[in-house]
């Protein structure tokens, strides 16, 4: 059907498909991107409207300078201490990465994700909430359970999913629960926590509680509908709960502009549901530290949710099934221009004369020592693929809190095949 | 006792809820000032408060993602999905949270919600305001599904899953809010103030889930239904004086085993009815079971009458809906030589 209206004369649409700037084996420049001093962003009161900060979301909260100290109105001014714990934590946080990754490829265990790199974006903020804040992380805030002291050893018996595993050897491994820490069950189902810890805070404030609740993403998930959905929730409940969007650049294989980085930050999109949002140095520990306290304090004093973009970058692969060179120019990671978290702490303590290159080297040997001692008792208890560890009735526990009858009937087949398939 | 329509019975059991238990909280769309569209939470936002009852913005993943969230933090929510047909963006959720959580956590968090949705069709709702889904749900390991049939029942079944420590889809089939439907849809609908299941105790009761009611009882063949579908089945067997045992389900996970079995033992016959579509739906996981179990007590091969395998009409509505017609030459197929 013809229409008069009809422009056949126009040129022909295009479809934009972004693509990263660099690629396996590219010179990577880093040279264009915006990264503002530090020091040199305003810290608004707690109660400023989230409409009165909009500049924050496009700017980077940064406390640590090319010089590493300390600089700026977000200097949480924190103890030496204070500081000499995270540090403590973020090594301790990277020597089990390493070491568990190892375990994965000796073929103890069956998967592993580490968050190199991206240890201030858990140990920081969680060392700036309180340690009843409910936390919904995601499945590379391993750093969470450190700072509240959850036994490591139980950490990797759930990865050898032997017989000491809490969670019966039902889980991937890192897929961690612990209620009695305020650790929610992690799911493989990404962006699933959003609502989950909107709700939880939702509770809190209906029961005049004093909790809050913290919750974390990648940027790849923000594309989620999960995440609209509990902006929108948190928002308009006024839930005292800080969203961490943990954006590192990649997701997988697809770099952060699959999820809309080529046209905004993250931290911007909490402009448009009307949530106060902050955009973050995430490889600066004091920088997340002081933007967690910013937004917890918010949160605490019934001024709502807040939105915080930790900038940061995956330092390795996705998991242990993951190979980065088939995607990513390998030199993104020496070039990255906010360096790595554990160094720009290490060299601002020694900065401030309390630490020093001979006891981070002491500190590394400890925390390696530690891990490697527990991994070998957890080994103890069974590895993945050594023996069945757990009872077959425990597959069938837990679906409901009490067997219904075609449960019982399938454990008992189960049971009667196991002298079939391992006669004792 | 008081007499009270399907939809009192829920209002009522979701207010003895709330008064008995703190932790009893409402949410959904229009639930909380208006009432919701059906009027299953009128006055419960007045009564209670806004922080028990409340509406909620028009996102399904938003609700129930909360409502497992208020779990967590210890809260017993009871989300509304305005209809059934409207579940679908909850599904990740319901699916791989709700029904998970107790396993994946080894039992540290459990999601003890009931989400409530109207469900079924005949009411000319079209596609997307008369769906049956519930073979969504039943095929999903960790969820309890059920649907009552009566208001004694809703709001006995209603106080028991609110209660259960496992998530519930609480199906509520619209068409008998207001009066028992038996398929001939030229006829008025007699109110439920003239039936005996009308009558509901006021205070605290149960109807435990996981239990079938032999609404009738019969020994020439044995009649699988729910929801409105039970009083279709029970209208055409009173008509045509069919000597069949009626079996309201009432729960379909866990489905009661031993009353199916111990029936289709004795009638040697088998009629499953279901207003949802045929293939992969509740009716074929009900005939294999029957099947596996009453094999050498089958007298004819186990018949299902169902909806079409076509999304739901509008117009053609009398056309699609399992009706007295199909149930009559099903039973006549099973039955023809007992037929007085």
């Amino acid at each position: 059907m013809a229409d008069e209206n009809t422009k056949s004369n126009l040129p022909p649409l295009t479809l934009h498909i972004p693509e990263p700037k660099f690629r396996p084996g590219d010179t990577v420049d880093y040279s264009d991107l915006q990264i503002p001093e530090a020091g040199a962003q305003r810290r608004p009161d707690i109660n400023t409207a989230p409409k009165d900060m909009q500049d924050m979301v496009y700017d980077m909260v940064r406390v640590l300078d090319d010089d590493h100290k300390a600089v700026g109105p977000w200097d949480p001014k924190l103890d030496d201490e204070i500081l000499l714990k995270m540090l403590r934590t973020m090594v301790q946080v990277r020597t089990f990465d390493d070491r568990l990754h190892r375990q994965q490829r000796q073929g103890k265990t069956s998967f592993y994700m580490k968050c190199t790199g991206e240890e201030a974006t858990s140990v920081a903020a969680a060392m700036a909430l309180h340690g009843d804040d409910m936390c919904f992380p995601s499945y590379r805030q391993q750093g969470i359970l450190f700072v509240r002291g959850y036994p490591m050893i139980e950490m990797v018996n759930q990865i050898f999913s032997n017989k000491a595993d809490k969670l019966k050897g039902r889980q991937l491994p890192i897929m961690y629960s612990s209620s009695e820490l305020n650790f929610f069950t992690v799911s493989g189902n990404l962006t699933t926590q959003y609502p989950q810890a909107v709700g939880w805070a939702m509770a809190s404030a209906s029961k005049g509680d004093s909790r809050i609740a913290a919750a974390w993403c990648g940027e790849g998930s923000t594309a989620e509908g999960d995440f609209h959905a509990a902006m929108t929730f948190a928002a308009v409940y006024n839930a005292p709960v800080i969203m961490n969007v943990v954006n590192n650049q990649w997701a997988i294989s697809s770099f952060s502009g699959f999820a809309g980085a080529e046209r905004t930050t993250f931290a911007a999109r909490g402009a448009g549901y009307g949530i106060a949002a902050l955009r973050v140095d995430g490889n600066d520990p004091l920088a997340v530290y002081a933007a967690t306290s910013w937004a917890a304090e918010r949160a605490r004093t019934n001024q709502g949710p807040t939105l915080i973009e930790h900038f940061t970058y995956r330092a390795e692969a996705h998991s242990t099934s993951d190979d980065p060179t088939a995607y990513r120019s390998a030199q993104e990671r020496e070039e990255w221009p906010l360096g790595d978290p554990i160094m720009r702490l290490k060299r601002h303590l020694i900065r401030r004369g309390v630490w020093s290159e001979e006891q981070q080297e002491a500190l590394d040997a400890e925390c390696l020592e530690a891990v490697k001692e527990t991994v070998k008792e957890a080994a103890k208890n069974g590895i993945l693929g050594h023996g069945l560890h757990q009872p077959f009735e425990t597959m069938f526990q837990d679906v409901f809190e009490e067997m219904p009858w075609h449960l019982k009937e399938q454990a008992e087949q189960a049971n009667k095949e196991r002298e079939i398939k391992w006669p004792s | 006792m008081a007499v009270m329509n399907m939809i009192e019975a829920i209002n009522s059991g979701l207010e003895t809820m709330m008064q008995r238990d703190d932790n009893v909280v409402i949410m959904g769309e229009d639930v909380g000032y208006f009432g919701g569209v059906f009027r299953a939470t009128a006055g419960l936002q007045e009564k209670f408060g806004k922080t028990r009852c409340f509406d909620t913005p028009i996102s399904e993943c938003g609700i129930i993602g909360a409502a497992v969230g208020m779990c967590a933090y210890g809260l017993r929510p009871v989300p509304e999905i305005q209809f059934a047909d409207y579940i679908y963006p909850g599904m990740d959720q319901l699916i791989s949270e709700a029904a998970r959580l107790r396993y994946r956590s080894a039992g540290e968090f459990t999601a003890p919600l009931t989400v409530r949705s109207p469900f079924g069709g005949g009411i000319f709702g079209g596609q997307t305001h008369s769906q049956s889904p519930e073979a969504m749900f039943t095929h999903v390991s960790g969820l309890k599904t059920v649907i009552p049939s009566t208001p004694y029942d809703a709001k006995g079944l209603l106080i028991a899953s609110i209660e259960d420590n496992d998530p519930v889809l609480f199906f509520e089939p619209k068409r008998i809010y207001n009066g028992p439907f038996t398929g001939y849809y030229d006829n008025p609908v007699s109110p439920w103030s003239k039936f005996a299941e009308a009558e509901v105790p006021e205070g605290h009761y149960t109807v435990p889930l996981g239990k079938a009611n032999i609404v009738r009882e019969g020994d020439a063949v044995t009649v699988l239904a729910y929801g409105t579908m039970v009083h279709v089945c029970k209208a055409v067997v009173e008509e045509h004086q069919i000597n069949a045992e009626v079996i309201d389900l009432r729960t379909l996970v866990p489905v009661d085993i031993e009353t199916i079995e111990e029936s289709v033992k004795k009638t040697g016959r088998c009629l499953i009815v279901h207003e949802a579509t045929r293939t992969s739906g509740f009716g074929a996981e009900l005939s294999a079971l029957v099947q596996e179990r009453c094999f050498y007590h089958l007298e004819a091969p186990i018949e299902r009458v169902t909806g079409f395998d076509t999304p739901y009409p509008h117009s053609l509505e009398w056309a699609y809906f399992p009706g007295p017609v199909r149930i009559r030459e099903a039973l006549e197929k099973i039955v023809r030589d007992l037929k007085s």
